[in-house]
């Protein structure tokens, strides 16, 4: 099993006439992933590069092709829209790749959402969700990825990151121990956005295929003690985690209103104090987030 | 409690303006704003002076960093001409503060204002909650003074009141904050007003903070809001030309500036060890990695997935033109940003500038093969590049060759 997507999915593009939004969804497609139309207002009617059926709305695609997921590569200045209209048009899993949304877009539709209880949206401003093997909704590079059933150490883990490159990262040193990957899902890593660790953690929980859950925070905001607050009371897996940002200096002053908000947390070692004291092996280098997951599932190295 | 350390403000810069243009934007938000005149020469500050026919003004230089009281940049002047000399040292002297750097940053604005007669100051704040995803109200009694403080000491006297997504601000919440504020009377109302125009001000701009502190009572018993303060979410600029028109650039590092342009987030730092990588959380591991490895980064630089080759040649000229780089590290695992574009870049600026610099590359993911051909090709042209097979083995490599 895998979480939010698998074979069956069916994917539409949002911006699929785009420069990025052309490219990709051509990824996907050559990744095996059932992309089934796309969305451009102004251009319904018409067949993408690859011959997929392009629609002026996203109800229009959702009618005629059944898709319930998509992934969105609209414009910063509409991408929010795209989101709500995705959403109102019923598809389930949303991933958001756009990078650069106006934060107080996504405040509005957080609130939309709120409305919405039957979807789940993925970032903005993140690589997307990958079920190795049966669907890729993103930008991620997909051969770096291990299906379960090409695992050779017949262990596969469940990856959740705010960052996009450090997934990759974390994914490829995990492929290169013969760990596979149940799905990963790139939160992003804007201040608002959809789900955040513990709605995945608890997926993952759930998922009897996933063996391990890997998770890659970063400085800033809080999600990543709360992530630990979960794991400890509800999370019965190996979990590893790694967060960037344990040298990096103090960053611009975003003057006192945001430190009020954010309290004293947020910094690397308040983020690995909480994970280590929730029993979560945290690796010390980037370069060995794979090693830290295989000693946790107890693999001979 | 450091506002810096608790911030995600690595990859998210905000973009600022100056004291007088957020003065400007409260005032059209309906906030009682002191009289002040915007000089740019000594002369036009005795001008002022003389303007306001008050027996004692402030001269107030125009700067983005803090500390400007402590570095003798906002001056009490009582007569026209002590207003022309603080106003010739100012405008003839960098600013030197905590916030600075020792290089300082230069002053062409002030304002001159008459002074005022604080009764009582108060502090008021805008800002994004990002753990209840809405914007929130934060109010203090105690204002004038580092308002983290009192939230640190004395949690109680700091109300935080988080607003309808969608509505903002409504007239009932703000007359209750300023009945706990102690506000009474008529400056209750008036209280009320200036956090619905804060709040009007702040959704309008786009504003990712907004700060009046102080807001005053003054002795003759009018509400004045004193200094003020606006940062702006950068992703939501595209809909405020008027904001981006007020950037003063001289306010900036020179090397910031052109990152900006190129659209790089680009933050000098001050170790030996260049980093050239995409993805913020991939750029701060690398810092992190070659801290391990004993070295320390030249600084944090996120190319972006949408990086042209321009951008990434730019990025190169960046690095390079800072005299402290021993050493480039460049880490990129595509995505969305395509290796071969790194790679050439990679050529081409080799062959523009000419590497000196020992430079170890490190490529993974979309269109890696293709890359990979690329900078072999370019082998002979590049005699200082090495290429490496993981993070570990660059960030080994890297800082084996600076130490040599």
């Amino acid at each position: 099993m895998s979480i939010l997507v698998n074979r069956e999915t069916k994917v539409i593009c949002q911006g699929i006439t785009g420069t990025a939004g052309a490219f990709h969804t051509k990824a996907c497609l050559e990744y095996g992933t059932k992309m089934v139309g796309g969305v451009t207002p102004g251009k319904g009617g018409t067949k993408d590069a690859n011959g997929l059926p392009v629609f002026n709305t996203v109800h229009e695609a959702v009618k005629a092709t059944g898709a319930n997921a998509t992934m969105i590569f609209v414009p910063p200045p509409f991408a929010a829209d795209g989101i709500m209209e995705a959403a109102d048009a019923g598809i389930a899993v949303i991933c958001a790749i756009t990078e650069g949304i106006p934060v107080l877009d996504m405040v509005k539709v957080k609130a939309f959402l709120a409305g919405k209880p039957g979807v789940t949206l993925v970032g903005p401003n993140c690589p997307g969700v990958i079920t190795p093997g049966e669907c890729k909704i993103g930008i991620m590079p997909g051969y770096i990825h291990t299906p379960r059933k090409d695992a050779k150490t017949g262990k596969s883990v469940g990856i959740i990151s705010r960052s996009g490159t450090l997934t990759y990262e974390a994914v490829w040193q995990c492929s290169t121990r013969g760990i596979g990957q149940t799905t990963c899902v790139g939160i992003g890593g804007d201040p608002i956005k959809g789900v955040n660790f513990i709605e995945v953690l608890d997926l993952f929980s759930k998922d009897p295929e996933t063996d391990g859950i890997i998770l890659i925070g970063e400085i800033g905001g809080t999600d990543e003690e709360k992530a630990a607050a979960f794991v400890k009371q509800n999370v019965k897996k190996p979990v590893v985690a790694f967060i960037a940002g344990r040298t990096a200096p103090p960053g611009r002053r975003m003057g006192h209103a945001g430190a009020i908000i954010s309290g004293g947390e947020g910094s690397a070692d308040s983020k690995i104090d909480a994970l280590r004291g929730a029993g979560i092996g945290v690796a010390d280098s980037p370069a060995t987030i794979g090693a830290e997951m295989a000693r946790a599932l107890k693999i001979a190295v | 409690m450091s506002i810096a350390r608790s911030t995600p403000a690595l990859y998210r810069p905000a973009m600022k303006i100056h004291e007088y243009q957020a003065r400007q934007i409260l005032s059209d938000a309906g906030v009682p704003v002191p009289p002040a005149e915007v000089v740019r020469t000594p002369d036009e500050a005795a001008a002022a002076f003389k303007l306001f026919s008050s027996p004692m003004c402030v001269v107030k230089a125009q700067v983005y960093a803090g500390g400007r009281g402590k570095a003798g940049f906002v001056k009490l002047v009582k007569s026209a001409d002590e207003a022309r000399d603080a106003a010739k040292f100012m405008l003839t002297h960098r600013m030197i503060s905590n916030q600075t750097g020792p290089e300082g940053v230069p002053v062409s604005v002030l304002i001159v204002a008459p002074g005022v007669d604080i009764a009582k100051e108060y502090y008021l704040g805008m800002t994004i909650d990002r753990a209840r995803n809405t914007v929130t109200l934060i109010a203090s009694a105690e204002g004038g003074v580092e308002i983290e403080e009192v939230a640190a000491k004395s949690p109680e006297k700091v109300l935080k009141l988080p607003l309808h997504p969608l509505m903002g601000l409504q007239g009932y919440q703000a007359r209750e904050v300023a009945y706990q504020l102690g506000f009474k009377d008529k400056l209750a109302a008036e209280a009320a007003k200036v956090m619905m125009g804060l709040s009007k001000a702040f959704l309008k701009t786009d504003a990712s903070l907004a700060e009046i502190n102080p807001l005053v009572i003054t002795n003759d018993g009018k509400l004045l809001a004193i200094d003020a303060k606006f940062n702006f979410d950068d992703n939501a600029l595209f809909r405020h030309k008027d904001i981006i028109a007020m950037e003063d650039e001289s306010q900036e590092k020179p090397l910031d500036v052109r990152a900006k342009k190129a659209n790089l987030n680009y933050i000098a730092l001050d170790g030996t060890i260049g980093c050239l990588v995409n993805g913020a959380g991939l750029a701060l591991a690398t810092m992190d990695i070659i801290k391990l490895h004993g070295a320390e980064p030249a600084n944090f630089l996120d190319v972006g997935g949408s990086v042209t080759a321009d951008g990434a040649i730019e990025a190169f000229r960046i690095i390079l033109s800072d005299p402290k780089v021993k050493g480039i590290l460049v880490n990129i695992f595509g995505g969305i940003a395509k290796c071969d574009l790194i790679a050439e870049a990679l050529v081409k600026a080799g062959r523009e500038v000419g590497f000196k610099l020992p430079v170890v590359v490190r490529l993974e993911g979309t269109n890696v093969d293709k890359a990979r051909e690329i900078l072999k090709g370019a082998k002979a042209e590049l005699p200082t590049l090495q290429t490496a097979t993981d993070l570990t083995d660059a960030a080994k490599k890297v800082t084996a060759a600076v130490a040599a």
